[in-house]
This record gives C-alpha cells, structure tokens and sequence, in this order.
C-alpha cells in the first residue's frame, strides 16, 4: 500500500468535491481490501443489480498520425496497416450482431485522411441498423463534428485521457495533433454538448505514477457527472499491454491495487459504470465481476478486419506518411496488426457462461435506437 | 379462510380489476429463471419490462427476449420508458412498445438523470397529456410531488407512482410525508414506487393508505430472490389488512395515565 498522493488534481481543471476526496480515503486510507470489496458488490448490486452488459470493439483503421510511445499503432511502428472500407466495417459488424453483441464500439487510430469525420458518420450509420448501441473511440473532435457522429446514430463516445500528468503526457506522446493535452481533455464535454448520452473516461495504467492518475481522473469523473449531468459516465482503468514497438511501463499496478482501485471507483461513485476490457486475464476478470465492473467485452481482436479477415488485400506499411507495398514474404497469413494484445481469450459464449456461473445474467440489449433523439 | 394469504377486496386501474398489490420490475435480477421464480412466489399480476432490454423491430431477438419469458396470460406486461430524457422520446418508445405487440399500459419513466433517475415531473405530464389522447393507459413514476399528481390525473393519467427514496437505494418511504398528502387528496389509484428496501417498507405504504406498491431492486438483488418476493407479498398483505381493519392513531407516549385530567376520576 502506498500513502495519498498529496494534490494530483494541481493542474487539471477538476475540483475536489467530496466523491474525490472519499475516493482517496478508499483507495491510500485504512480499510481492509476484503472490507472494501464486500461494500462495492453491495453498490454493485444496488446500481446495476446481478447483470453484466456485453460489448464489442470493432477496429475501422490503425493508421495514426501519431508517434505515441506506448501505442502499437504508432506512425513509425513498421506495422500491416489497413482501413476498412464502410462496406468492409459493414462485414465486420454483421459478425459480431450474429455472435450475439448488440453494444459495438467503433475504434480507430487518429488519420485526419483515412478516417475523416465523414467516414466515421458513415460507418456509424452502417452499423446502427444491426446493433441498437453504438459508440466511438476515436481522436477528439470539434462540437460540430461530434454532432455530425451523433446525427449519423451514435450515443457513446468513449475518450481516455491516457495521462493526466502533463509532464508524463509530452514524453509519450511524441509528435502529432495527440500532443495537445488539453484538447483531449476537454473532449468528453464536447461530446457531451454534442448530445452523446454515455461518456467514457479513462486513463492508460503504466505511463506515469498511477496513484496520482487514479486521483485525477476521479477529479474527471466526478467534474464530468456535475457538467453532463444528463449523460451516463463510465470509467476504465486499462493497464498497458505488450504491444509492437515494445514499449516498457513506467510503472507498475499490482493486480491487489487493481482491485482495490475497481473498488474504490465503485465505492466513491456508485452509479458510474465501470468497464474492463480483455486487456486483462480471465482470471482476474472473473473475479471482479461482481465488485464493481458493469461492462466487458469478450472475443476482442484489436486490429480492423481481425473479425472476418476484410481489408487483408490492401495491407501496407507506412514510410514517413508514404505507403509503402508488403514485400512479398511478409504477406504469408498476414493480418493487420493488433494494438495490443489480448489476454482473456474467452469467446463471448465462454464468459456469458462464467457469468452465469457467479449468478450474473448476462446483457446484450440494455439500450434503443428509439431513444436516441 | 384458506391457508394461503388471500388479497382482501379487489382495486382497479382503469377498468381492470386486480387481486395482488404488489407490482414487480424485472431488471437486475441474476438470470431469467430465478426472475420467474420470483415472480410465481410473488403473487404478481402485473409486471414491468424497460423497453430498452426488449426487441422492438418485431424480429423476435434472442438476445433481447425477456418478454418471451413471462406469460402475458398470467401478467399484465406493462412496459416501461425507462432511458428517456424528454416527452419525445418516452412518446417514441411507447408507441414502439404498441407496434412490436404489447399493451397499451405504459409505465412512464422519463429521467434525464441517469445517476439517481429522478423524474422530470415537466416532461412527465407533457408526456401523458400526449398518450393519453392516443388512448393509452398510464401510470407515472413521479417524485413525491401532490400537486403534481393532481395535474396528472386531471391529464387523465391511471394512477400516480410516488418514489419513495431514489431508485435502487432500498431507503424506504423517506417521502412520507408527501405520500400521505397524494393519499389523501387523489382520486387514481397510488402506487408507491422506488426505493423500498424491505417488506416492512412495503407494509408501511400500504398501512398509510397507498394501494400498491411497485419492487424490483430488493427482490432482483436479494440472495434468494423468491424468498425475498414471497416476503414482500406478506408485507404488502399486512400491511392492506392493518389498514383495512383500521389502524389506530399514533402518540408518542403510553397513555394509560392522564397526568393532567386525572383528577377528575379521583
């Protein structure tokens, strides 16, 4: 265990409401992890009852304009890069809605070219037909462009801030439009004013001190539901995974402090949810079913076309913004490249069963397109 | 006088006359089973289902089939908005909910705050003025506003649903003092909603008068969720009878002795 970080919200626009300070005293004070963890399945259950919603990422591109240093997708990582044409994302998505999922999730790399806001609008609206919720995880956008998204159908917008530590946050993110902090925080908002319903914030465990980014994105969190009040907020505290470019973390999160901070959250925000993506063990998933995660996924491929294999044909690398062809021994059972690896493996059909297995049902469909003005 | 415990009189919404008081919500519970368990042992007649958790193309999801699950024969299925911001979208919903087949009853939860989902009592009423002109059957969850509830059945709403503490938080009637107000001045039926954590909360409402009340969280989230609806049942005929039987007042000491008047018996 380790003491409070002092102030970890000097700096960043949040104030330090009750919800923060609680969450501090949960996660560096006192009380035993086994105490904490039986009060957040309490609030669990309370807020969310004995259910888990069920989601899927669906990756459009992995072209990025930005060097990042922990991302697989990074501009100079010598990666099989493609982007899914819309009808190619149309294939993708068919596959996912016949394996069950009805909450998809559009994720891309950040490519003003390959993947302008038009783009996004029309792969949103190829998918909304086949799942009654979909969402975005894309580079921030302007108000304007966010309602170009939200017109074309979708009402979630998932945006991690990755780092709150400024100092942290220039190292890592190289160069590329990413390099603007600020822009990106104030991201959520703008969705928000956009008319997007559910928001999701986030921060990348292993880019700089986690106890103070945990504080900070509680700050977020906790600004976030007094501002978009009328929007449901979600959380995620991804760890880094391995990843092209080998990128080593700075610091590490104990799987006990991983628990104790999925608690915490849960805790100090009852009704926020909470998401846990296969980024982590299944064992470690099964455990935190019931102590504060109300939404995962299952069966992820993190690289466009990982689902069906749409898009292998176009393959290429890219070469200071240039594409460059795969040499020909490079095309032998190539896929895309993956932004991370995935750990649990499980097929959605293996975790709804170990779901039910600890007395979750679980949900596919918890949101209609009717409701979507 | 059979062993079971029967309901005592019949009451009505509308038209429709109804034994049990004891309306259930079918969200949260751990899986479908031990939610019609729960509902057997219940003693239920009517039954919510959020709309948003259901198919509403009319293709039959298998991934959204909760209404496949429960016998509309045996329960009124009263569909619910819930996940509504505004009179537009809870409009669009249940018109939705009447096209993919379900009754024309209509829960009404519009909660732009989707935190403690509190109903806004302005989209509220817009809402059931429009619905009830196209001939449906509402009943409002509302706060625990009197006036508010006069407005809605002069808008021609079925019942009004009172909260008794937020959503979810098993708090019981914290609102009492408004709920005996809505009792005592309305004409519609009253049913307690939200917030009841234990069959004695349960009881209580239908000891002051209310004439059901609506669970979900308590029972969907309880260890043994049929246990906890068989229990819910005899605290909402508890508390029926006591108030049935009538409930004598309450004072705040004994008074067996009149300290001040006794002398005149002396």
């Amino acid at each position: 265990m380790s003491g409070s970080p002092g102030d970890a919200l000097e700096g960043l626009p949040f104030a330090r409401s009750a919800a923060v300070a609680r969450f501090e005293d949960l996660m560096f004070g006192s009380i035993r992890l086994e105490e904490l963890a039986e009060q957040a399945r309490g609030e669990t259950r309370k807020n969310f009852g004995r259910t888990m919603r069920l989601f899927a990422p669906l990756y459009l591109s992995n072209e990025c304009v930005n060097t990042c240093k922990y991302c697989g997708f990074s501009k100079d990582n010598p990666i099989r890069r493609v982007t899914l044409k819309p009808e190619e994302v149309e294939v993708e998505a068919k596959h996912l809605a016949g394996v069950g999922f009805r909450n998809l999730l559009l994720v891309s790399g950040e490519h003003p070219k390959e993947v302008p806001v038009s783009y996004l609008a029309e792969t949103v609206r190829r998918c909304v037909g086949l799942f009654p919720s979909v969402a975005i995880e894309v580079a921030p956008l302007e108000v304007e462009e966010y309602r170009e998204v939200v017109a074309a159908g979708a009402e979630g917008l998932v945006l991690y801030q990755e780092s709150y530590d400024r100092a942290a946050y220039a190292e890592m993110h190289v160069s590329g439009p990413k390099r603007n902090f600020d822009e990106r925080l104030g991201g959520p908002e703008r969705g928000y004013e956009a008319g997007f319903r559910r928001i999701g914030l986030g921060v990348l465990v292993g880019l700089a001190d986690w106890r103070r980014e945990l504080v900070a994105l509680a700050g977020h969190v906790s600004h976030m539901m007094k501002v978009s009040w009328r929007s449901q907020i979600t959380l995620a505290l991804p760890r880094l995974r391995p990843a092209a470019g080998g990128f080593q973390p700075r610091v590490a999160m104990s799987d006990r402090d991983f628990v104790r901070a999925i608690c915490a959250f849960r805790v100090a925000f009852p009704q926020a949810g909470i998401v846990l993506s296969t980024r982590e063990p299944a064992k470690l998933r099964d455990g935190l079913m019931e102590l504060g995660v109300t939404m995962m996924s299952a069966g992820s491929e993190t690289e466009p076309g990982g689902y069906t294999g749409v898009g292998k044909a176009r393959l290429h690398r890219t070469v200071r913004g240039r594409e460059v062809a795969l040499e020909a021994s490079e095309w032998e059972g190539a896929e895309a490249t993956e932004q991370f690896e995935v750990s649990d493996e499980r097929s959605a059909e293996e975790l709804s069963r170990a779901l039910r297995g600890r007395g979750l049902d679980p949900v596919w469909k918890d949101w209609d397109r009717a409701l979507a003005g | 006088m059979s062993a079971q415990v029967q309901t005592t009189e019949v009451w009505k919404i509308g038209d429709r006359e109804f034994r049990s008081r004891l309306l259930i919500g079918t969200g949260k519970f751990p899986s479908v089973g031990a939610m019609k368990l729960a509902l057997e042992a219940s003693g239920t007649e009517i039954v919510t289902v959020a709309l948003r958790r259901v198919d509403l193309t009319g293709q039959r999801d298998p991934q959204a089939d909760m209404l496949e699950e429960i016998d509309q024969d045996k329960y009124l299925v009263l569909a619910n908005t819930s996940g509504a911001m505004n009179a537009e979208e809870a409009v669009r919903l249940a018109r939705l909910a009447v096209a993919a087949g379900l009754p024309k009853w209509i829960k009404l939860e519009i909660h732009p705050d989707p935190r403690y989902l509190l109903p806004d009592p302005i989209e509220t009423l817009k809402a059931t003025e429009i619905l009830v002109k196209e001939g449906f059957t509402i009943l409002p969850y509302i706060q625990a506003d009197p006036v508010l509830a006069k407005r809605l059945e002069e808008a021609g709403a079925a019942t009004v649903m009172p909260l008794g503490a937020p959503i979810g938080s098993n708090r019981g009637i914290e609102t009492r003092a408004m709920i005996e107000i809505i009792i005592e001045q309305s004409r519609i039926p009253v049913i307690v909603d939200a917030g009841l954590g234990a069959p004695s909360h349960a009881a209580e409402a239908l000891e002051m008068g209310a004439d059901a009340v609506l669970v979900n969280t308590a029972i969907a989230v309880a260890e043994d969720p049929a246990e906890m609806a068989r229990a819910f049942r005899l605290g909402v005929e508890a508390g029926r009878r006591g108030f049935e039987a009538g409930l004598g007042p309450t004072r705040r000491e004994a008074s067996a002795t009149s300290p001040l008047t006794g002398f005149l018996d002396e």
